[in-house]
């Protein structure tokens, strides 16, 4: 492939400002690229905005997304009349057909799923960090200039991280690896969480995290699962990246445990400097929330302490926070590390010949072991074109809404299999040349018997 | 209660005997706990009361000289008195204790030798301890004679009898801290034990008698046999010690315990429910040791602190005949002087006041401990240790979480997972005994606070004190689940209820199915049940249920139930097929749920996946009349006409 799926561009405009004729640049609030110059800018936006007018006299539905030769453009409306566009490059490559060189475009390279669930994304990551738009202008008394700032500020640094040309179902699933966890380590760590919250009242929300697992969260399911995305892909990626290269200097450990902060204060002996603390807002007890995002870590384990932002946090008060977390963290770090160890030796001894992708809808739970690493960091063990086909599986499976089950066998001999039962899709990828439709839908069976025996999912 | 500062209080209703006079003596018997009183050598009368109504009695001997001790043996048909340093006296008793009148007597052996004291270890066997040494003797009371068992020579200085024990203790030595335990367990068979020495503060010079009687008693706390031996200080600046020997099974004393009693003095010691009580004349205070408590070791010995510090015991009051006509009472309250000149203890509880003619029995009152012990850690250690002590650790755990008192969840996770381990061991020898098993040391006589009780009387004030904000119910909610799992004893389905309730009316739906997920509540029908009832206000709990449901294995008709109720005859049928239930399962209660979805196709399907089970099982696809069905074959006629019917298989 010659041409990656690129960025081409990202906009956010309000289909109700400017609605006189000359006034058109008032609708944009947000373009990228910004060197754009502003005739294109409207043009642009005049057009989605007329595909979106257009298109509403045909559905109930708002228009989704628009498949050109060229170009994809997916649209999202996340609050009344604030629209979010995105238009990504169709892959292509040159060929030579009749000693004619012409370009094929691999339009079924760019699934519609990934990227609405790319740009719905774009849109949480920036709710988590500012507010909706609406809450934006409300303390900005209307003043749309505060809010095209926040946009600006965001997106300028948010767009260069996206990574399209590596989404896949995981960014459909969007969805949240937990850690597997026997019944009583997990209730010494909700004993664990209690006592802290009751001894700093004004941690207002915690959760809990083991290898970038997850194992408790007070927050709400959608807000956590957006911070989950936030932690794993993000913060978590840059810490390990600082320690690696000696990070800041940080006082030699003394203390007798490894807990330190992720995100506040990088020196506990400095009582001036709070170092970096990101301001989060959620929606668990009341709607836009600011909390700090406290982070802090003893060996594998993470916890997240939310504090609403009326109440002070000083150096001392987490020098307070330090000595309670570091000993208990470090000690239920090392206690999950042996059972977890035990847990992945035993996984590894029967390395299973298929790989699957989970996920549930009801708990966001998802598992995968078609990616080397949870993150996407290492990329992926099976051919580009079935990781496609599980996109493909998934959407039709979606459309239907309705339990069913899709089997595929591809030109390269790979079986790959689709099941979706009552809110659970479970996808496995069998690589038996030799095996036959019927081989196929017993082994599946087999499969589903032996790691989904707990669950209620039918055949 | 009028007075709540006070913990140690005598027993409410005192035996009370005649006082010592000029014409009365008073004598007690610490191995029956019978007190005597006796008139005039006992030409006039001689009460005995014991420590229950039907253990009294009064009866007459002759006056032979005055007595120096006087023992029933334990059943009470024989008595014997001392009335001079050679013999001892014996007389028959009927059961309904009268006596013939007719003694019979026997001399101690050897000519120089005097008895100190007699002690009787069994309905008919006597031990003598003479200055010489012991005289075991069995008495035959038909012959009205003795017979001699055994003889053991050995200087003795003084001795201590512990008859709940069997367990006779010689001083002996010069300086008679040298310890000659002999047990009396086997009829006719006298066990010398190891004999041990007690390490004194001070050699004294020149060498006399340095470890006294009155310093010295036995006891059996928590169920071992102690030896505890008061020591003062050599010099006043630094307080008396009680230091513990405990009798190993191989009879071998060891040091184990050392009491800290900071005053110097004269003590007296009792047992109060396996708690060391010491007294101290001169303050009028007492104090109580548990070494089940925790102490400083050293690596050998434990050293305790008093529980408490020094508190007196509570004021008696007695009620005499008054004198005064002019009160209007013929009764007037005495207030009994505590701690009297008068007073006498006796193991293990007893205190007499022979001029008074009182016998009490020593009390822990627990209320006034509660609030005492501040540390409610301590507190339930302690009292998990004590008798009775249920109402009183139920009430503590209570007011642990009331609103204003509310302990920290370190407290709590440490006091549930005291009162778990003992629940615990409770538990296992219930399970060992029920498998028939025979269990070493069942006499755990600790307290044990089970989920029931809990559940009654501690998680209740939940429901009475609306202001406890949730998140702290939750908190100890889990506590308590997170203890009781880590002992592996099984929850209760209420428990869960609870927790669940308060989740729900909290709207706390995601902290719910966090704890399903890692099944901190267990799978059961009920819980099932209590999901499905959810789904309306959180849609998740329907999965749940049907998860938990299918984990049971044992539910495979409440799982077509729940389908079926939500029109999902599909999944259903394919849900009876995977567990094989198709021969089974009703056939009208399908067509019925297919019928209501008012999906023709969906009603089609079903009625012909049974007309095919009915060709499989009885080869007709026709339904039997006993399966009820015919206003559904009528309705799938009406929809799609006769030819729609499987045809009958042709007769051949």
């Amino acid at each position: 492939m010659s041409e990656d799926i690129s960025l081409l561009n990202f906009f956010v405009f309000n289909s109700e400002y400017g609605p006189r004729e000359g006034e058109e640049e008032k609708k944009i609030l947000f373009y990228y690229p910004g060197e754009v110059d502003v005739d294109t800018k409207i043009k642009r936006v005049g057009l989605s905005e007329a595909i979106i007018k257009f298109s509403e006299t045909f559905s109930d539905k708002p228009c989704q997304s628009l498949h050109t030769q060229k170009t994809r453009q997916v649209f999202y409306e996340p609050e009344q009349c604030f629209w979010i566009v995105m238009t990504v490059a169709i892959p292509f490559k040159e060929k030579i057909k009749d000693g004619q060189p012409f370009t094929e475009y691999r339009d079924d390279h760019v699934q519609d799923s990934v990227y609405e669930a790319i740009l719905r994304q774009a849109y949480k990551m920036f709710k988590l960090f500012n507010g909706t738009f609406t809450t934006i202008l409300a303390r900005a008394n209307g003043e749309v200039e505060a809010l095209k700032q926040r946009l600006e500020h965001f997106y300028d640094k948010y767009l260069l991280t996206l990574k399209l040309a590596q989404g896949d179902i995981l960014d459909v699933f969007n969805g949240i690896h937990f850690l597997p966890l026997d019944k009583n380590t997990y209730l010494r760590i909700q004993c664990f969480i209690n006592s802290l919250e009751a001894t700093f009242p004004f941690v207002k929300y915690t959760a809990f995290l083991y290898n970038e697992k997850l194992v408790w969260s007070g927050l709400e399911q959608e807000d956590m699962r957006i911070m989950y995305k936030y932690l794993t892909h993000s913060l978590f990626p840059t810490f390990m990246e600082q320690e690696l290269h000696g990070g800041q200097n940080r006082p030699p450990v003394t203390s007798g445990h490894y807990g330190k902060f992720m995100t506040g204060p990088p020196n506990l002996n400095d009582d001036r400097n709070m170092g970096k603390l990101p301001r989060v807002y959620v929606n668990t007890e009341e709607i836009d929330e600011e909390c700090y995002l406290l982070v802090y870590t003893a060996l594998s384990a993470t916890i997240c302490l939310l504090v609403n932002v009326r109440s002070p946090l000083t150096v001392p008060l987490c020098r307070k926070l330090d000595s309670m977390l570091g000993p208990q963290m470090t000690k239920l770090a090392s206690d999950i590390s042996e059972q977890y160890n035990k847990r992945v030796a035993a996984l590894n001894s029967t390395e299973p010949v298929f790989k699957y992708v989970y996920f549930n809808h009801m708990n966001l739970a998802q598992q995968t072991t078609v990616h080397i690493d949870l993150q996407k960091r290492s990329g992926v063990n099976i051919h580009k074109d079935v990781l496609r086909l599980l996109g493909d599986i998934n959407a039709d499976l979606t459309k239907e809404n309705e339990d069913g089950e899709t089997i595929v066998k591809t030109t390269s001999d790979v079986w790959v299999v689709g099941k979706k039962s009552d809110q659970r899709e479970f996808y496995v990828i069998i690589t038996q040349r030799t095996a036959n439709l019927i081989d196929i839908n017993e082994e599946v069976k087999r499969l589903c018997s032996t790691y989904l025996n707990s669950i209620f999912f039918l055949d | 209660m009028d007075n709540d500062n006070y913990y140690i209080v005598l027993c409410k209703n005192p035996i009370r005997f005649e006082p010592v006079s000029k014409v009365n003596n008073v004598f007690f018997d610490d191995a029956n706990k019978q007190v005597f009183a006796v008139r005039s050598g006992g030409a006039m009368g001689v009460v005995m009361k014991g420590p229950d109504e039907k253990s009294s009695a009064s009866f007459r001997m002759e006056d032979r000289g005055d007595i120096i001790s006087i023992k029933f043996s334990p059943d009470k048909r024989i008595l014997a008195a001392q009335r001079s340093s050679k013999t001892v006296e014996f007389l028959n008793f009927q059961e309904d204790l009268n006596t013939d009148q007719q003694e019979y007597s026997q001399a101690c052996k050897g000519k120089t030798t005097e008895i100190r004291g007699f002690v009787w270890s069994s309905n008919t066997e006597i031990i003598f301890i003479t200055s010489g040494g012991l005289e075991h003797y069995q008495v035959l009371p038909e012959k009205r004679s003795l017979k001699s068992l055994k003889t053991q020579a050995l200087q003795v200085n003084w001795y201590v009898w512990l008859g709940s024990s069997n367990l006779l203790l010689i001083s002996s030595g010069t300086l008679g801290n040298t310890l000659y335990p002999f047990q009396f367990k086997t009829p006719g068979v006298m066990t010398k034990l190891p004999k041990f020495e007690v390490d004194l503060p001070a050699m004294p010079r020149p060498q006399k008698l340095a470890l006294l009687d009155r310093d010295v008693i036995m006891a059996v706390i928590y169920e071992n046999l102690y030896i505890v031996v008061l020591r003062h200080p050599p010099s006043t600046s630094t307080g008396a010690e009680i230091v513990l020997y405990q009798i190993q099974k191989e009879g071998l004393a060891r040091k184990t315990d050392v009491l800290k009693l900071e005053m110097s003095g004269r003590f007296a010691i009792n047992v109060v429910d396996n708690l060391i009580m010491v007294h101290h004349q001169a303050s009028k205070t007492s104090v109580i040791f548990d070494i089940h408590l925790e102490g400083k070791s050293d690596g050998y010995v434990t050293y305790h602190y008093p529980v408490l510090s020094p508190l007196g015991i509570k004021p008696f009051k007695l009620l005499l005949p008054s004198l005064n006509m002019q009160a209007g009472t013929d009764r007037a309250e005495y207030n009994c002087e505590l701690y009297s000149a008068n007073w006498i203890v006796f193991q293990p509880d007893i205190v007499i006041d022979a001029k008074l003619g009182c016998l009490w029995t020593l009390q822990i009152s627990l209320n006034p401990l509660v609030t005492m012990i501040p540390d409610k850690d301590r507190l339930i250690q302690f009292l998990l240790n004590r008798t009775d002590s249920k109402p009183v650790i139920l009430n503590v755990c209570a007011q642990m979480l009331v609103p204003g008192k509310q302990a920290s969840l370190q407290s709590l996770a440490k006091v549930y997972d005291m009162l778990n381990l003992t629940y615990k061991q409770h538990l296992d020898i219930q399970g060992q005994l029920s498998a028939g098993e025979t269990v070493s040391g069942t006499g755990n006589k600790k307290v044990v606070i089970e989920q029931p009780d809990m559940f009654t009387h501690v998680f209740s004030v939940f429901e009475e004190h609306k202001d406890i904000k949730y998140k702290f119910i939750v908190a100890v909610l889990i506590e308590y689940i997170r203890s009781l799992n880590q002992f592996g004893i099984l929850v209760q389905h209420y428990l869960y209820e609870l927790i669940i309730n308060i989740l729900v009316q909290n709207n706390c739906f995601y902290q719910l199915h966090q704890f399903l997920q890692y099944h901190v509540l267990s799978d059961s029908k009920p819980l099932a049940c209590l999901m499905l009832s959810l789904e309306t206000v959180y849609p998740p709990a329907h999965q749940l249920a049907l998860d938990m449901l299918k984990r049971l294995q044992t539910a495979n008709e409440e799982i077509v139930e729940v389908l079926l109720s939500k029109q999902q005859l599909l999944p259903a049928l394919r849900f009876i097929r995977s567990v094989g239930n198709v021969d089974v399962v009703s056939a009208r209660k399908f067509l019925e749920a297919a019928l209501n979805t008012n999906d023709n196709m969906i009603f089609y399907t079903v009625f012909k996946f049974f007309e095919q089970r009915n060709l499989k099982l009885k080869a007709n696809p026709r339904f039997q009349t006993g399966e009820h069905c015919e206003q559904y074959v009528q309705q799938f006629e009406s929809l799609f006409g006769y030819e729609a019917f499987m045809s009958l298989p042709t007769v051949q």
